[in-house]
């Protein structure tokens, strides 16, 4: 091999993900160890490579420090709770006109369905007079701290590929998820937690599985660890019976000194690594189960959220957000499950169910805010709330057939999200839909832009953020996305 | 003299090459393809053309450009276009627009290639495998074969020189695990090859290992990922799959050494053999692992476009390396893989009936000899009541027998071909749709191929309708003309299943049956028909009923056996015709295609013309990618990293090879006199020198190679997700070495499966399945087997090149704390204790011993000893806990921690 072909063989090298994962002790390998409860060799080190790389992954000034994502997996009706249209009201029961349904594709209305009038009661709120329905009494209070993105678009209408376009940027599988992308730049800031949690309700995980909080192809050290309010708080953190922390400590304490000989041995770097490891799963044992301990929070606290602790419900995941958030845990993923309100059945009914998940999630999510206002967390944190697509102005008709239930379709031409803290502008509605809620008019964010924007917020640039795999640099945003500038603080 | 007229040769030599400056010829492929796709073709390759120029191809390379122009002028850098905007003064005009300049080196290296002609030469990878002889060498008493030449060639120029032999027991297990995946039986070893190893044994071991059935489940593993199998078939619902027989059929021809170009046939295309047997069927669930997506509102023609994408996908990263994914919406941005290339190898893959529902038809049912006994008599008793079965043979394929002993019934699962009709694995179908919106624009056919219509002048339905918009039209052997029937679905008066009988005109002769669903109305209720079975009836009479039921029970028997979903082209009546989808939209069709391989591959215009010629192409001898991409796999699957450190991307953005000499002169080798033989080449790796060298690294050595690419040392690796796991079980004695078999279900914590709209749960097992090796769990894509998710095994939903390897405090909290790893700590710990004998320091010695076949050093010996001591010491805290507390036997303790010690996570 001639010097010029060996040269170009080492940029190649080092172009490859076996340089970017085995150069475990600088750059972006020491970040990941560090940040992500692998901390490396020298802890002096790691400080120098990680301000080194937040310098690399941090592309200008962002207000927020993490973020906490509350998914309301199945998609809230917008014509219920934010997006009041009366004009909707009026055509109640009328059939849809031709012209809205020509060239449409729906997952299950077909032939001609009736317009559905809103099932809920508007009044505006708050000095900015943001439209909130009466499902959602507490929400009004934070009316002010909130910004309403009221065109919303995605591409996908079913609830799987529409929750990985959400989180992955595309619909089909393999991308890593929007957690993994900024744990992957900004490593997290407390050692002893994962850098990116994952809290779920509702008793199922989301459509699109795991995945959502999967690294892709990303190295699995930035996929979401789930925790849990039930059985072990993150699996297999709890020592067998008849281990105590004590006789824990002195095993890990005996398996780290000969492994440290192992070390003096083989010069192995992954040895050290593996020492760390070990040290790390310990100082998690104590600060996982701590962290997810909210029996000591205070009775206010308790009431403010309507926690009751033991049990796994959204109100618990938002205490629990909180209190992560104040840890220094980076991202804090939300999936409270059983939005999906067709009417095909009574819990999935809009008189029905999704009262219920209202009730569920008004109170927690609007204590979230004001407890994260009261901490002065909020400026600092972003937070995120959402379904992965709207639902039509239509009733739904599956089949041909009214259901026995009022209940809309999927829709993906508009929907409302809303944003708080972390860089975003509070009272703000951005964003309109034409007068019956069907297509957004004024303003239209699509979930590529959203990606842009959010990552925005942490001061990371979506174009920049990059991962190569099979040749090509992959970002989140794919090929797209347009930072929200009107929003922004 | 001599020498001196030599040197003097020499040195004018170099002074003319100097003078000369042209003398090196340039390669574009290694000189100036690097340079061009990192600065150039980002905005001047497949994806965009601005300015209207592209280096992708070398005809639009040198083609004008828009402004008339000529970017290269071969011969003449001067007038070349290309130069004077790279050398250009003004920033407007100065390329790249984006992102930094050329150098002044870069610039000389352009116009030198430009001066000496602009010749394209091939990219590395696809040019033809050729053997060359390999490096003689120095230090000929290191070398044991052909690839420590190589290495050793490249490792002698940087100074360095290879390690010892690792000591026998080191490379005992390293040999074990790299071929078996487990660690090695020690007993059995004592019985081949005596109590005192010796290096002379060392191949007697290998080729017992080698022969070992623990052999094909180890490469299973590797290949499973490639092949993205699991247990569930994905997405929302990710219901339960039975394809289990296919992975047994991996095992089993890995354990056969069966060739890998037949290995690769039968996968991609052994329907299309000549009178398939059931194994090259089973093979063939290969492409039948990708996800089907039964959400409720899905279009079920999306969904099946999705996993005829991913054959593709999959196929050419598997055995081609090349990553064909991205020129589904676009030309390759950096390879020469055009648009509607993409679409000329969907056209391969296009023409297959399954098609995204539920029962995953079709499919191929096995049967166990006793379900095989019974079937047999319900025929006898089929015989005895209606001599006019007497004709149906013995033998021969089940299914076929069965079709016959029911005729002239009807069923869904028997159908020879069909669209858009969904069927169910009871028999029963309909011609409803998941998406009812597009349920109006569909054709709904069933067809039954060569039907005997002697004597047949009816036909009844068993059917439930909610409404009498549902037609059945019945064609004879084409579409062409007039229905010879026309059947309105009428709503049954108890709105429960009825019976509906049509007569027609008696026919004669053998014909194809097409029953073409109409839904009059569009309406997803009163337009859909369910059906259970279609009756073709003789002189207007329906079968006797005792004989129907005992063709009842026979199908019964007959669905009741092994299901494994399996590859089956269309009948030409339905086949169906491949466009280029624009920006990879399936929406938006262009021009048709007919199916084709990528120029640049096909090195001899070879005529590829369905599936089995496609497959047969990818192992043709002029076929250089396939045999240096599973090189650089079983490399990597021994190594832990590949000669091709990229083994998903051997295209100009991947990485180069280490040793390219060495990779070919496998790939040759491999692909030819060893007969694609797989063992032949793990043997031929683990066997070198190179292979067996001691994995220590000193300072020097991780100096001058800190990643070890020049080989000058073995690698230290951790071991696989499986190999963890196996690897607990087998030094306990816990491990369950049975082969194949249904997926398991061992304990995991409770809560873990929590999938929408899926009702399956987790059950543990209390019985032997509880010890199987970790391939056998139950893979289920949505949320995999958690304990091995945390060392990094995918979840299968796509092909997989490469596990991430990653080092993780929730590694640590799987080995210290999951039950399987606490109970072979138990049992690791009473082995201890009993062979001990009271001595605490010897029962830590052969503890140590039996996990990691070596010795522990006194102060090793000594820090456990410590651990036992403390684990032993009272802890009232406990026992006041609860009556019955368990305190951890300190022997379990101790046991614990060797089983988390590096050494025992890692291959040595």
């Amino acid at each position: 091999m001639s010097l010029d072909q060996e040269y170009r063989y080492r940029q190649t090298q080092l172009e490859t993900r076996r340089h970017f994962l085995r150069h475990c002790t600088t750059g972006l390998g020491a970040l990941a160890l560090a940040g992500l409860g692998c901390s490396s060799p020298s802890t002096d080190q790691v400080i120098k490579t990680l301000t080194g790389h937040e310098d690399r992954m941090r592309h200008y000034f962002g207000r927020a420090k993490r973020v906490i994502y509350l998914h309301m997996a199945g998609s809230p009706s917008q014509l219920e709770l934010f997006d009041y249209k009366p004009t909707l009201n009026q055509l109640h029961d009328q059939a849809c006109p031709q012209s809205l349904l020509e060239g449409k594709k729906f997952a299950f209305i077909s032939g001609v369905p009736k317009m559905l009038g809103h099932q809920a009661n508007f009044k505006q709120h708050g000095q900015s007079g943001a439209w909130i329905s009466n499902h959602l009494p507490h929400f009004c209070q934070v009316a002010d701290d909130v910004c309403f993105l009221k065109a919303m678009h995605t591409d996908e209408f079913n609830h799987a590929p529409a929750q990985l376009f959400l989180y992955t940027g595309s619909p089909r599988l393999g991308r890593p998820s929007l957690g993994s992308w900024v744990t992957y730049g900004l490593g997290t800031e407390n050692e002893d937690l994962p850098g990116f949690v994952v809290l779920v309700s509702g008793g199922k995980t989301p459509d699109a599985g795991k995945s959502v909080w999967g690294s892709g192809f990303l190295p699995s050290i930035y996929q979401g660890v789930q925790c849990r309010s039930q059985g072990d708080p993150v699996l297999y953190i709890n020592n067998p019976e008849g281990m105590d922390r004590q006789l824990r400590g002195q095993t890990i304490k005996a398996i780290n000194e000969i492994n440290q000989k192992e070390y003096d041995e083989f010069g192995d770097d992954e040895t050290l690594t593996r020492i760390s490891q070990y040290e790390m799963a310990y100082r998690m044992q104590l600060s996982v189960p701590e962290v997810m301990d909210i029996g000591k929070e205070p009775q206010y606290i308790h009431e403010m959220y309507g926690t009751e602790p033991g049990k796994a419900s959204f109100a618990n995941n938002c205490l629990l957000a909180r209190r992560m958030a104040e840890k220094g845990v980076r991202f804090i993923q939300l999936f409270h499950w059983g939005w999906d309100s067709h009417g095909a059945g009574k819990s999935e009914a809009l008189n029905h169910g999704f009262l219920d998940r209202c009730k569920e999630v008004d109170q927690p999510m609007s204590a979230l805010i004001q407890d994260l206002k009261q901490r002065g967390l909020l400026d600092e944190t972003l937070v995120v709330w959402g379904g992965e697509f709207g639902r039509t102005p239509m009733m739904e008709n599956r089949g041909g057939v009214t259901n026995p239930f009022a209940g809309r379709d999927h829709h993906t031409d508009a929907f409302t999200i809303w944003m708080a803290g972390g860089g975003i502008k509070g009272g703000v509605t951005h964003g309109e839909t034409d007068e019956i809620g069907y297509y957004g008019i004024k303003d239209q964010v699509h979930i590529h832009d959203l990606q842009a924007t959010m990552l925005h917020t942490l001061g990371i640039h979506h174009e920049k953020l990059i991962y190569p795999f099979q040749g090509r640099d992959f970002r989140l945003t794919d090929v797209a996305g347009k930072i929200v500038k009107e929003i922004l603080v | 003299m001599r020498n001196r007229r030599l040197i003097w040769l020499v040195l004018f030599i170099l002074i003319l090459m100097g003078a000369c400056s042209d003398g090196d010829p340039i390669s574009y492929s290694d000189d100036i393809k690097p340079l061009l796709n990192k600065k150039c073709l980002r905005c001047h390759g497949g994806i965009r053309s601005l300015g209207g120029f592209s280096l992708l191809f070398p005809e639009q390379a040198l083609a004008p450009t828009e402004s008339g122009k000529l970017a290269i002028v071969p011969g003449k850098p001067a007038a070349s276009e290309l130069i004077a905007r790279v050398k250009h003064h003004d920033p407007d005009l100065v390329m790249p627009q984006e992102g930094t300049l050329l150098t002044k080196d870069e610039i000389a290296l352009l116009e030198k290639w430009i001066r000496q002609g602009a010749e394209f030469d091939k990219h590395w990878s696809y040019r033809p495998l050729l053997p060359s002889p390999p490096p003689s060498v120095k230090m000929n008493d290191w070398v044991k074969n052909d690839i420590d030449r190589y290495i050793l060639d490249r490792m002698s120029k940087t100074g360095l020189t290879p390690n010892e032999t690792a000591d026998l027991s080191t490379l005992v297990r390293r040999l074990s695990f790299d071929i078996t995946g487990l660690p090695p039986d020690v007993q059995h070893l004592h019985t081949l090859v005596g109590n005192d190893w010796a290096k002379e044994q060392i191949e007697t071991i290998i080729d017992d290992l080698l022969a070992s059935p623990h052999y094909g489940e180890h490469l299973a593993a590797l290949w499973l990922d490639l092949a993205r199998y699991a247990d569930s078939n994905g997405y929302e619902k990710d219901m339960s799959r039975s394809i289990w027989r296919y992975r047994d059929w991996v095992i089993d021809a890995f354990n056969a050494d069966m060739p890998f170009d037949q290995f690769t046939i039968e996968q991609l295309a052994g329907d299309l053999l000549p009178d398939p047997d059931k194994e090259q069927l089973i093979a063939t669930a290969f492409h039948r692992n990708t996800m089907t997506n039964t959400e409720g509102g899905t279009e079920d023609e999306e969904f099946r476009t999705m996993s005829v994408l991913d054959r593709v996908n999959s196929t050419f990263e598997l055995w081609q390396g090349t990553t064909i994914s991205c020129v589904q919406c676009h030309s390759h941005p950096y390879d020469p893989f055009k648009h509607e290339d993409y679409y000329r190898l969907v056209a391969y893959f296009n023409n297959t009936q399954d098609a995204d529902i539920d029962s995953e038809y079709p499919y191929l049912l096995e049967h166990s000899d006793s379900i095989k006994a019974r079937m047999d008599e319900r025929a006898l008793e089929i015989h005895q009541l209606d001599s006019r079965y007497l004709g149906v043979k013995s033998s021969g394929d089940t299914k076929e027998k069965v079709r016959q002993l029911v005729f002239p019934r009807l069923f869904g699962d028997f159908a020879d071909d069909f669209q858009s009709v969904l069927i169910n694995s009871g028999g029963g179908f309909n011609n409803s749709a998941y998406n009812a919106n597009n349920q109006k624009n569909k054709q709904y056919y069933l067809v039954f191929s060569d039907i005997d219509l002697d004597d047949i002048d009816g036909i009844r339905y068993h059917y439930f309708s909610r409404g009498d918009d549902a037609l059945i039209e019945v064609y004879l052997d084409n579409l062409e003309g007039e229905p010879v029937l026309q059947t309105k679905m009428i709503e049954p008066a108890k709105k429960d299943w009825d019976w509906l009988t049509t007569s027609m005109m008696p026919q004669s002769g053998t014909h194809d049956l097409i029953f073409h669903f109409v839904n009059t109305s569009g309406d997803f209720r009163t337009g859909v028909v369910d059906l259970k079975e279609v009756e073709l009836l003789r002189n207007n009479k329906p079968l006797d009923t005792k004989v129907r039921s005992l063709q009842d029970s026979l199908l019964r028997l007959y669905r009741s056996g092994i299901l494994t979903p399996v590859m089956k082209d269309r009948t030409d009546l339905l086949s169906r015709q491949t466009h280029v989808f624009d920006r990879g939209n399936y929406l938006v069709k262009g021009d048709e295609v007919r199916a084709g391989v990528p120029q640049i591959l096909n090195q001899n215009n070879a005529e590829v013309n369905d599936r089995l010629d496609f497959a047969r192409w990818l192992v043709r001898e002029d076929n250089p990618l396939t045999a240096r991409v599973m090189v650089n796999r079983i490399w990597s699957h021994i190594f832990g990293e590949g000669l091709v450190s990229t083994p998903e991307d051997f295209g100009t953005q991947g990485a180069l090879p280490t040793h390219p000499e060495l990779l070919d002169y496998l790939a040759y080798h491999f692909s030819h006199d060893w007969n694609w033989s797989v063992k032949r080449l793990v043997k031929e790796i683990v066997l070198s020198a190179t292979y067996q060298q001691s994995s220590k690294a000193s300072p020097e050595k991780l100096e001058l190679d800190p990643y070890n690419e020049y080989y000058s040392r073995g690698n230290r690796v951790r071991l696989s997700a499986e190999q963890i796991r196996d690897q607990a079980l087998a030094i306990s004695d816990l491990l369950n070495p049975k082969i194949g078999g249904k997926s398991v279900m061992p304990p995991q914590p409770d809560g873990v499966w929590q999938v929408v709209y899926n009702s399956d749960t987790w059950e543990a097992k209390k019985t032997e399945d509880k010890y199987r090796r970790g391939l056998y769990t139950f893979w289920k894509r949505t949320t995999p087997y958690p304990s091995m998710t945390a060392f990094d095994s995918p979840s299968r939903e796509f092909c997989v090149s490469k596990r991430i390897r990653t080092t993780t405090p929730l590694q640590a909290l799987v080995t210290l704390n999951d039950t399987v790893y606490i109970e072979a700590a138990q049992a690791l710990g009473a082995f201890m204790e009993k062979t001990g004998k009271e001595n605490l320091q010897e029962a830590i010695k052969k503890g140590f011993h039996k996990a990691l076949l070596v010795d522990p050093d006194q102060q090793t010996v000594e820090v456990l000893e410590k651990l036992f001591y403390q684990a032993n010491a009272p802890r009232p805290q406990l026992v006041s806990l609860r009556q019955e507390t368990i305190k951890l036997d300190p022997y379990t303790v101790v046991a614990n921690a060797i089983m988390n010690l590096d050494a025992f996570l890692t291959k040595s």
